[in-house]
């Protein structure tokens, strides 16, 4: 298996003087192209920092952050916009989708940015729309969704360029146990390859299942776990 | 090639800003009250003054002698004669021509009073002479000899038509022609044209008589020797252009119009920037965190910014096609209605309203397209 994201001693301190806070203190971090890495915790133990830092959103203050090798954290701001455009799709943990664009036109955002042709970037959005489900919806604006439904037309939007690097951030938090493993599912099946590498933050045992393997976050560090261990929790 | 690219990116923008109705209709309502206001305050103001110099304008002489003391064409102050000789006798002079130009009293038929320009064309020259629609100009030599100008205050002198007749200061006054000029005068009275001679006469006058002298220069290059030598004897020798727009300066500056005209612009300015403004701010802050997530999915900030300018452009000249419309509408409106109604739409009321347009536009982009610009992906990103 080829590294796909390598990152070595990364930091990340918040706030100044007594409100400092160690958010993420000298994690070494591994994901492997073909793999579907897991990170679980408690709430504010630095798994939404860490993703940032690995997907070029946030500066580590210090270490450093490959993929494939390549150092992204030399990039310029330009060219690291492009290389998120290009090879990392996001599922944030608010969903985010403009109110007064259509569902298929939210769910196309990544490939309009791409500067692909209009129609068939929606007819892709459409496309990802049925695969979770939604293919009635797409001339709907996401305020007409239920928070379920806004939740998986943001992860139609991640997948829809079909990124070697898919970085979800709660993806399942407002499904229904069925409806987030049917999309993880489907996810593992269909999207994952021996290219491709998806790190998921979740609080969702019901798709621990899928996972290749889990990380554990707690208070800033990072350490292996089993699912047995977790299962037993 | 730029927009070419972005094609997709700025449709979005588009639709951002349009299906969010209820913004759109106040932006547009913004600039559309404020360029409709700029515009009709200049036209307006652009008419009055283009009025204020209807004599000048009409007469069309290249150089017109005066008292330095005259501020508008309306209230010349009598030359003596001898100033005419000696214009005469300048070299560069092609011909100089006396101008009378004051007004007088009619009697009309039914007896009633009304005011009226009179204007006296030199006789042997006739230079200024009007564009006849009935009658012939020579006609201007006859006994008791006026042509009347077709303008909107015609129907002042009871709309006349050749033969009509009417009492100037006991003198019998007729009718021998009608003629159009190219521009009205500002104070609601008709025209008439006589002679020189026929106006001394007519008219009681002061010991001088000319009101203005009409200069003919041999080439342009003669323009300014000839000012120079006037100059010289006291007087002001000044080319039409230069006449009218002293007029016009005395209309802006020294009377209240000017000023008047000028706050309402400028009020109406910053009521339509205050409220685009507002607007446009509060539609890219209801937006700001869909920009957060649009920059971490990997737009670039020059992305974000061609958005926003885009919107802003589009509310702008849309608003301003909107309101340069509902001026034309209005003026012609009030045109059909008040035939004496002096607004005007210049290419530079049009200009002006457009740079304060793109003024309004560029405000308020810049905090947004600064907002923009400062929002940190990774805030988006935690929710
Ligand atoms: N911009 C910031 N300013 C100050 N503190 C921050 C900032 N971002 C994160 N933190 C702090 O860093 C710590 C880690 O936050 P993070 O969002 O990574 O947690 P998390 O594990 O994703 O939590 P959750 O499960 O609730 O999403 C928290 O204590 C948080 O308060
Ligand atoms: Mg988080």
């Amino acid at each position: 298996m080829t590294t796909a994201i390598q990152a070595t001693s990364i930091n990340k301190w918040f706030g100044e003087g007594e409100a400092r806070t160690h958010a993420v203190k000298d994690v070494n971090f591994e994901a492997n192209f073909g793999e579907m890495v897991y990170v679980v915790g408690p709430s504010g133990s630095g798994k939404t920092t860490l993703l940032s830092m690995i997907s070029g959103i946030l500066r580590p203050d210090s270490g450093a952050v490959t993929i494939e090798g390549a150092d992204i954290w030399s990039l310029a701001a330009d060219a690291l916009a492009e290389f998120r455009l290009r090879r990392i799709g996001f599922v944030f943990q608010d969903y985010h989708l403009f109110p007064r664009l259509t569902t298929a036109e939210n769910v196309a955002l990544p490939l309009i940015l791409q500067h692909r042709d209009w129609d068939e970037a929606l007819s892709e959005a459409r496309r990802d729309l049925e695969v979770v489900g939604l293919e009635n919806r797409a001339r709907l604006p996401p305020v007409k969704l239920s928070g379920g439904e806004q939740q998986r037309v943001a992860i139609a939007r991640a997948i829809i360029s079909r990124p070697d690097i898919m970085i979800f951030d709660e993806p399942t938090a407002s499904l229904d146990g069925d409806t987030g493993r049917t999309i993880v599912q489907f996810v593992r099946e269909h999207l994952l390859s021996d290219k491709r590498c998806i790190v998921i933050v979740t609080h969702d045992s019901r798709i621990y299942e899928f996972a290749d393997r889990i990380l554990k976050m707690e208070d800033g560090r990072v350490t292996g776990v089993e699912r047995s261990e977790l299962d037993a929790q | 090639m730029i927009l070419e690219l972005q094609s997709g990116i700025l449709r979005i923008a588009y639709k951002l800003l349009v299906n969010d109705r209820t913004k759109f209709a106040a932006l547009l309502v913004g600039i559309t009250f404020a360029v409709f206001l700029m515009i009709e305050m200049t036209s307006l103001f652009a008419g009055i003054l283009m009025r204020s110099s209807a004599t000048v304008i009409n007469i069309g002489a290249s150089i017109w002698v005066m008292d330095p003391s005259v501020q508008t064409v309306a209230n010349a102050i009598p030359l003596p004669n001898y100033v005419l000789d000696e214009v005469r006798s300048l070299p560069g002079v092609k011909y100089a021509v006396p101008l009378y130009s004051g007004s007088a009293l009619l009697k009309l038929r039914d007896g009633s009073y009304q005011a009226a320009n009179i204007v006296g064309l030199d006789d042997t020259s006739l230079i200024g002479s009007p564009q006849m629609v009935a009658g012939n100009i020579q006609d201007i030599f006859a006994e008791n000899a006026f042509i009347a100008i077709e303008d909107s205050e015609f129907y002042k002198l009871e709309s006349p038509h050749i033969g009509t007749e009417f009492e100037l200061n006991d003198h019998r006054g007729k009718i021998v022609g009608l003629a159009r000029v190219s521009s009205s005068s500002l104070f609601g009275v008709p025209t008439l044209y006589t002679t020189y001679y026929r106006a001394l006469q007519y008219i009681p006058n002061t010991r001088f008589t000319i009101s203005y002298i009409l200069v003919e220069p041999k080439t342009p290059a003669d323009v300014a020797a000839i000012k120079e030598r006037v100059a010289a004897d006291g007087y002001l020798a000044l080319t039409k252009d230069e006449f009218m727009s002293k007029i016009s300066r005395f209309y802006m500056y020294q009377t209240g119009i000017g000023t008047n005209m000028l706050l309402m612009t400028l009020i109406s300015f910053i009521v339509g920037l205050s409220i685009s403004g507002q607007t446009f701010y509060t539609f890219i802050l209801e937006n700001i965190d869909r920009f957060g997530a649009l920059k971490a999915i990997g737009a670039k900030s020059r992305e974000l910014v061609s958005m926003i300018l885009f919107q802003a452009t589009f509310v702008a000249l849309t608003g301003y096609g909107f309101g340069v419309g509902l001026c034309a509408l209005l003026i012609w409106l009030a045109r059909a209605h008040l035939p004496d109604y002096a607004a005007m739409i210049t290419f530079l009321n049009l200009g002006l309203a457009f740079v304060m347009v793109v003024i309004i536009a560029a405000s308020s982009s810049y905090f947004g397209v600064r907002k923009v610009l400062l929002i940190e992906p990774f805030d988006i990103f935690r929710g």
